[in-house]
Parts: structure tokens; sequence; C-alpha cells
């Protein structure tokens, strides 16, 4: 311990704060000393030690005097420590607590934990060695201008104990948040098993269940997110909410359909509206659950779904059919398209392109030709010149 | 008989109003809590992975529909819904690039960029979810752990295990070839080329015939030379619908 000099505390120009710890006592070697309580400070030049009742009490040790740390672990009724060896202190060292000592250690022990980290960053420290390309300002050190010393001091204690409490403050957010957060689910878990039970009075009684609680029953699921244990339909389907849904996408995507083509992929439905709504977005379920109502609730749209498991929104007044005898035309013009080709020449998505000419392809029209370079569809001349 | 049934209509009908009355109950306490923790759902990933995990422990989907009690109250619909869309677009702008494959990590790197500065930060755990719920669309949105990390594909491609496994030998270096594919894993040429020629068609790998010792197949979702390279304003125009 004789290795420690008196110090302000303040950090010199060129000095970084690299880590603190409060909560950590000092030991000379093996023995006790009265710095019992203090935050342990490591800088890029040095392990500062200050008393956590009277900060006027600072001392602080170069890091340039450590030779070696070891780690140790924690045991029952006692803290972790660190063991942190020192060179002989040199004859020019400022004054300190201690003349001399009979170790050639100290150890850092922390009673309130944080020696993993503190380790980790000391052992850095000493690595890179850091205060080499940093010289301090001696003169600073030296210089005892007891106003702007206390003026700053106040600072840098001040400072230090806002981080201190907002670390805390935030510790404390997080852990009421966890727990707030267990009890709410114990609540979420108890109306799970509401809802199995009554899926099973249900199942029991085989449709004598009216329409009416029936609804009621989805828009309940509906509201905890609760899969419909009846039925094992996805989350939702078939509520009133969904039917408003319905009503409500038919009026939105006329226009853009009609701009478009008269079809759309689920995507870009998806995209399109929930841009539009900008807050409380649809989920992709609920736009899904939506669609599937449109054709029962004789809507001018409907769902399509393709071979390859594209969803898609048309109007009724669509005929895709139709559209594949024009992609014919098109296609024989050119001579044969690739998905890509026939989407930029018609102005739609490449992946609707490629529908078109799947399906044209499946009524007969188009023949494949499936290389290296590319799926390339030609009309189907074995049909038509047979 | 038709006391028995009528017994069994009481018992669901009591439940019913039970399950209301608790409904609201539960309402109050989600209010509650949002009102104390919503900051937090939307700040803190690492509390999105906790709330997400419990969730499903119970057996709730709290991402399932934006009228639900979650969604409602604790924002936490919107923060996915939207995310789908950024995600949709990005997928959709380098789809010409890729042929509908990325990494997650490019992808959470130009959703970022998307969301600007000031947006609340998103993980690859977010990402996941966000794409999980993508599926339901049908536009092919799906995952495929690769090794280190995991890909995400966007188009309704098939990808079969053999596409799969061979994805994850090109991890490594970006590149795969016939070779390597016949040592590693022990197919015939005929296989290896099969899988091969499926993701060239799909626009998933490309072919450099220049190479040394034999033709090597890049991935371009592996390049990660091309990763965060911007998005160009005409990619941008094909994202947005």
């Amino acid at each position: 311990m004789d290795r420690f000099s008196w110090t302000t505390g303040l950090l010199e120009m060129g000095e970084t704060l690299v880590i603190q710890q409060r909560g950590v006592r000092l030991s000379d070697g093996e023995e006790k000393v009265k710095f019992d309580s203090g935050v342990l400070l490591l800088s890029t030049h040095r392990l500062i030690w200050r008393d956590q009742k009277n900060h006027e009490c600072c001392i602080a040790v170069p890091l340039s005097q450590i030779v070696f740390i070891e780690e140790q672990a924690a045991g029952i009724g006692k803290s972790a420590k660190i063991v942190v060896h020192l060179h002989p202190a040199p004859s020019n060292k400022e004054p300190g607590p201690f003349q001399s000592s009979k170790y050639s250690y100290i150890k850092l022990s922390f009673k309130e934990h944080g020696q993993i980290e503190f380790y980790r960053r000391l052992s850095e420290e000493i690595t890179q060695r850091r205060w080499e390309s940093m010289p301090t300002g001696q003169a600073m050190q030296v210089n005892k201008d007891a106003q702007s010393g206390r003026i700053r001091a106040v600072g840098i204690v001040g400072i230090e104990r806002k981080l201190e409490e907002k670390r805390k403050e935030t510790d404390k957010n997080i852990s009421e948040a966890f727990e707030d957060l267990s009890k709410l689910m114990e609540k979420a878990k108890e109306m799970v098993e509401l809802s199995k039970s009554i899926a099973n009075k249900i199942k029991e009684k085989q449709g004598d269940i009216t329409e009416d609680e029936t609804i009621r029953f989805k828009s309940y699921l509906l509201s905890m997110g609760i899969a419909n244990p009846v039925t094992r339909e996805t989350y939702g389907s078939g509520t009133q909410y969904h039917m408003q849904l319905a009503k409500q996408l038919a009026g939105i995507l006329q226009t853009p359909l009609e701009e478009r083509g008269g079809i759309m992929s689920l995507t870009e439905v998806y995209c399109l509206v929930n841009r539009a709504r900008g807050l409380e977005l649809l989920s992709p379920e609920d736009l899904v659950n939506a669609c599937k109502m449109l054709e029962s609730l004789k809507l001018p749209l409907r769902l399509r779904i393709f071979d390859s498991g594209v969803m898609v929104i048309e109007l009724q007044s669509h005929n895709e059919e139709e559209m594949v005898a024009a992609a014919l035309e098109t296609v024989s013009e050119k001579g044969s398209l690739t998905a890509d080709e026939f989407a930029k020449l018609v102005g739609m998505s490449v992946l609707l392109a490629k529908e078109r000419l799947l399906l044209a392809e499946k009524m007969g029209h188009l023949c494949r030709d499936d290389s290296v370079e590319g799926l390339r569809f030609y009309p189907n001349l074995f049909l038509t010149q047979s | 008989q038709a006391k028995y049934k009528e017994r069994g209509t009481v018992l669901a009908e009591d439940q019913l109003a039970q399950m209301s009355k608790q409904l609201d109950m539960f309402r109050t306490n989600l209010e509650e809590f949002a009102s104390k923790h919503k900051q937090e759902i939307r700040k803190n990933p690492q509390f999105r992975v906790q709330f997400q995990d419990m969730c499903a422990t119970i057996g709730v989907d709290p991402l399932a529909s934006g009228k639900g009690f979650w969604s409602e109250m604790l924002g936490v619909g919107d923060f996915y819904y939207e995310l789908g869309v950024q995600i949709i677009e990005v997928c959709l702008a380098l789809k010409h690039r890729n042929g509908g494959l990325i990494t997650l990590e490019e992808l959470q790197q130009q959703v970022l960029k998307g969301r600007g500065k000031f947006a609340q930060d998103v993980s690859q755990d977010d990402l996941l979810r966000a794409i999980k719920k993508l599926k339901v669309l049908g536009s092919g949105f799906g995952i495929i752990p690769v090794g280190g990390t995991v890909l995400v594909q966007s188009v309704p491609a098939e990808l079969n295990m053999d596409h799969t496994v061979v994805l994850q030998l090109a991890e490594k270096k970006g590149f795969v070839t016939v070779s390597e594919i016949r040592e590693s894993l022990r197919w015939e040429t005929e296989r290896a080329k099969q899988v091969l020629e499926h993701l060239l068609k799909e626009g998933m790998a490309w072919l450099d015939t220049q190479a040394p010792a034999e033709p090597q197949y890049w991935l371009p979702a592996l390049f990660t030379e091309l990763y965060s390279q911007e998005i160009t304003p005409e990619e941008a125009k094909e994202a947005i619908p």
C-alpha cells in the first residue's frame, strides 16, 4: 500500500475514465487497512480509490506500477477480489497514506460485485499502456489551487453520483418491468386456461352452442391472441372485426387495383394498406382473414391463391384467363419472353408476371425452356400447329 | 333430454360471461402495465424478447391481430407490422441482385438505414419475428439457417434440403464448386449440378466460368463486399407498389 499517493481525484488532461465501481475495499497484502468502503476508478493512467463517506480521502497509483494482476473468486462470506502486484515505489513518489509496506501487492475486494468487468478493463489498460502515448501534465497534479480544485472536485463527484443514480434507476426500472410482466403473464395464462375449458364444453355439446355465442367466443380469443382451440382455425378468423375489415378493404383497394391491371399480390396490399394507415396497423393474419371473407360477403374483390402459394387480390371483374390470351399475344410478338422481360413490357411486378405466364403454361398456351439462362416461355406451337 | 341440453347451454353461457368479465379485468391490468412500461417495449430489444418468449410459453400470440389487446395497448403490434412493411420493401428492392435471398445481417443493415437516425433500434430477433408473421401472406417468406447466420428468403422459390445444404456449404466463402460439394457432401456430380442449376435459374447464384480451376457458383446473398451498398432509386421504385 506504500505505492499509493494522495490525490485530488481529478483527471488530468489526456487522462480518461475507463470504468468505476462502488463498494471496493483495499487491503495491504493480507492485512486490512482503513480504506474499507470506496469507489474504485480506473483511468487510462491510474487506479484511483475514493472513500465513499469522505470524498476528500482519495488515493491513486499509476498503472505503470502494476506488474501483473490476478483474480480471486468469491467464497462463503468473502467477496471476489483482484490481486494487484506492484513494482517498488519510485523514490520521487508523491506522499501517500503509507511510508512502507511489507507486501508487494494489494487486494481489491468487490463487496458490491463488478469485478469481472473491472478485471477485464484493467487487463486491457495494462496491456494497451495508453498512458505512454498520452502524457499528462505533471504540473497540474501539483497544482493545489484550493478554490478551483474544490469546485472541480464537486463537478466530478456530482457527475459520478448522477451516473450512479441513473444506472440504479435504469436497473430498478427494468427489474420492476420484468416483475410486472411476470404478474401480467400469470393473469394471461388464466385466460388461456379458461378458453380451453370453454372450448371443451363446446366440443362436448357438439353444435348446441348458438351462433351468437360462437361469435362472442371468437372475439374474446382475438383480443387475447389465443388460437381457436375448437376448430384450430387461424387466430380470430371469421369474426365481426374481419368482416368489417373486408368491407373496408373493398373500398380502399378499388382504385389501386384498377391502376394495376386489376390484380395485386397480398404483400403489395399489406404494404399499401399499412403505409396508408400509419397507426393501428393490420397484422398479416388480419389481412388474410379479412380477404378470406371477401367472396362470401359478395364484395367486388376476391382472394385467389395460385399453385405456387402466391396469394393475390383481384377485382371481380378481372379475368386472369382473359389476361392470359393477351399475354400469349405479347409473347408471340416477341418470340419468347422471360418473366422479367414480360413484367417490364407490361408494367407488372415480376411476381405476378411469372404467375400469369405459369397459368398460360398450365392452360396449354405457352411452353417453357428451363435453362441456366433462365426460365423462358414460348408460344405452344405443339398445340397450335398440330 | 331437453333438460340436459338446456343445462349444457347454461354452462357455456356462464363460462362465456365469466370470460367476458375476466377479459375486462385483464384489459385493465394490461392498461396499467402499458402506462408504466410501454416505453420499455419500444426501446429495449431484450425486453421484447422476454415478452415474446413469455407469451409463447403460455400460448398467446401478441402479434396475431392488430385488434388484439397486446397490440392496441402496448403498441407492440405496430412495431412489428411496420417492420414487416420495411422488410418487404428492402427484399423487393434487392431481389434482382440476390434472387430473393439475403442474410439477416444485411437485411438488418438495410432496414436500419431506411428507418433513419431517430428511429428505434431493431434487433435480429425483431426481424425474425416480423418475418415469421409475413409467411402467411404467401409470397414465399422463409428463414434458412446457414452456418453462422440465417438467410431470409422472400420469393416463392422451392428450396428443399439439398438446396439448403449447398447454401450452408457456400456460406464460408460466398461461393461453391461442384468438387467441393462432391467432397464435403459425398454427392454424385449429377445431383450437385441439379441443385446448382436450380439456384442459377432462380437468380440466387451466379456462374463464374472464368475461375481458374473449375467454374465457381457465387451466392450474391453471401458476398460480404456487397453489404450495405446503397439501394439505388431504381431499386427503390421497384419496391413500392
